[in-house]
């Protein structure tokens, strides 16, 4: 059986730097998945690569058994692995509602002819529908007529994730979604997964917050200075010793 | 209704307006024209954040490929710019393999070069391009009459009302375009490259997109200008001409559709007009220069900028109510 999302010996390098080097981990169907590890372990390089902004070094990132690394993002984003970045990154200078458009580009695509004649209406509506809806799922809907860049900053990672949601993703990667959030809007935001997740999409996610992850993830791949480090359910990633060391330092660095 | 109301005055003001000016005002007006429709595309390119410093030459594509047609294969005028037009569009396509490589600044540069190579290919190549002198006795629009009016295209007022009528056409166009998932599309590759790509944004294909329409429009417009002249040179689109396209819509603003126009208007009529008027022959350069600066210290935001506030509208919030909706 072919697995859904599958990352196989990933190697990054920059220069004479491995910034990721040798990961493989599986990504089940209609899973909440975390990737978790230490600052500079390379999860971030990792999830470029998944997308398609970085060209891998070395190794092969499949999705259904069909290689989707090297490709370039949007083709990636057409397969159906649609990514959120780390920073508010938004069309600050745009409307909420028109950024949600904008996310609505691959299931109705523009075509500037019918634009010109006129003949696009029913595109034209059903991309609207599609973009008040995903601000609906996210809490936005009262903020359509608002510029991006004016929002709140938990309202603007909300509004990253409703452009990402808005294109019917497979795959969301989520690049630390959480940042910046206080615990009710964590709160808010991780039961928003949850409903992602019965409604069949596949998620994976990049997160400093570990009580969000552990609360929210089905499985986590934990990596540490680009290596794969432990795979398990949150339970025993809390307990596995190797993680522990990581993220505390190992019993002989102490005094 | 009031809206069919301010078209029906408009369109009988721009009927009426050459009847009142001299006959040197109205061929500045015919070049006021073509220009509208030069500056109106240039911002189309400009709507996906490039700045081409290309857009004059190309515009030269469409005036020299129209004039060949007519002249070397015979084609009827008015097909023939059109053609020029389709012409300086597929040049357009192909310029954007190398120049899309570069994005801004570099890109900016680029262009500049990529202008000035077929530049002096025209320069270079007697023919068909007839060399430094140019393309001279280029066959004018054939005269022809609608009932109510004929056309006698010696007569600037006759051209006038045929470049008005092309231009409203393509400006209506390059409007619908602006206000399309299309258009929308082309801001969102302005404001966040990487977010636009990430949503399944081909970038290559929508700047691409943007520059061959841009450029078409400007090819349309330079064939315009190519069968009023009758004559073209290399140095008819130098880029003095650029720093004119430049100037109209930095001073006008690009926020919107209408402050190119605007700029172009505004600058035009104070440079051509007001100035000759008032006896400054030789030192329109300077005045007009010294107006650049200071509106560009006194009104960063263009022309736009003061119409909006005069209509009242939320300072600030510059970008026009584009709603896909209509």
């Amino acid at each position: 059986m072919t697995q859904f999302l599958e990352v196989d010996n990933l190697i990054m390098r920059f220069g004479g730097l491995t910034a990721v080097d040798g990961l493989s981990f599986k990504v089940n169907h209609g899973e909440i998945h975390g990737l978790i590890g230490p600052n500079g372990a390379g999860k971030t390089t990792t999830f470029n690569m998944i997308s398609g902004f970085y060209k891998p070094s070395g190794g092969q990132v499949r999705l259904r058994g069909e290689t989707i690394s090297g490709l370039r993002m949007h083709e990636v984003a057409r397969r159906g692995v649609v990514r959120t970045f780390q920073h508010s990154t938004l069309f600050a200078e745009m409307t909420v509602m028109e950024n949600a458009l904008v996310g609505t580009h691959m299931p109705f695509r523009p075509n500037i002819f019918a634009a010109i004649i006129g003949w696009d209406r029913d595109d034209r509506e059903g991309a609207r529908a599609r973009a008040r809806e995903a601000l609906e799922f996210f809490g936005l809907d009262h903020l359509r007529d608002e510029m991006a860049g004016e929002l709140s900053h938990g309202h603007q990672r909300a509004l990253g994730m409703a452009v990402a949601y808005a294109s019917h993703p497979d795959v969301m990667l989520l690049d630390e979604p959480f940042t910046g959030m206080n615990p009710e809007e964590t709160r808010r935001m991780m039961d928003l997964m949850c409903r992602l997740r019965e409604d069949g999409i596949t998620i994976l996610i990049v997160e400093h917050d570990m009580q969000a992850i552990m609360g929210l993830c089905d499985n986590i791949t934990c990596m540490s200075f680009g290596k794969f480090l432990a795979e398990g359910n949150p339970a025993e990633i809390r307990n596995h010793p190797a993680v522990i060391e990581a993220y505390l330092g190992g019993a002989r660095h102490v005094a | 209704m009031r809206n069919l109301a301010i078209f029906v005055l408009g369109g009988a003001a721009l009927l009426a307006l050459p009847h009142g000016l001299s006959f040197s005002q109205q061929e500045i007006l015919v070049f006021l024209t073509l220009n509208i429709l030069l500056v109106s595309s240039y911002r189309l390119l400009t709507l996906t954040g490039e700045w081409s410093l290309a857009h004059v030459v190309i515009m030269g594509v469409g005036a020299y490929a129209s004039a060949i047609y007519t002249k070397e294969l015979g084609i009827w005028v008015p097909v023939s710019i059109l053609l020029g037009g389709a012409t300086a569009a597929l040049l357009a396509v192909l310029l954007s393999f190398p120049l899309f490589r570069m994005k801004g600044f570099y890109f900016l540069i680029g262009s500049f070069a990529a202008g000035e190579i077929i530049r002096l290919l025209w320069k270079r190549f007697r023919d068909p391009f007839g060399g430094a002198k140019g393309i001279k006795g280029i066959d004018p629009m054939p005269d022809f009459s609608i009932g109510i009016y004929d056309f006698d295209f010696f007569e600037p007022i006759s051209y006038y009302y045929l470049s008005c009528a092309v231009v409203a056409v393509c400006l209506w166009i390059l409007w619908r375009i602006e206000r399309s998932p299309v258009g929308l599309t082309f801001h969102a590759v302005h404001w966040q490259d990487r977010l636009a790509e990430a949503s399944g944004v081909n970038l290559r294909a929508y700047r691409t997109l943007a520059f061959s329409i841009a450029s078409g429009f400007a090819g349309i417009s330079g064939a315009l200008m190519a069968h009023y002249v009758g004559t073209i040179n290399p140095n008819s689109f130098d880029v003095d001409l650029m720093v004119f396209v430049l100037t109209w819509a930095i001073v006008g603003g690009t926020a919107t559709f209408y402050g190119p126009i605007l700029g172009c208007v505004v600058l035009t009529v104070l440079n051509e007009i007001v100035l000759r008027e008032m006896g400054f022959e030789q030192m329109r350069p300077l005045i007009y220069g010294l107006i650049m600066i200071l509106s560009i210290l006194f009104l960063p935001k263009g022309l736009e900028s003061l119409v909006q506030k005069i209509a009242g509208k939320r300072p600030g919030k510059d970008t026009p109510e584009r709603s896909p909706a209509q």
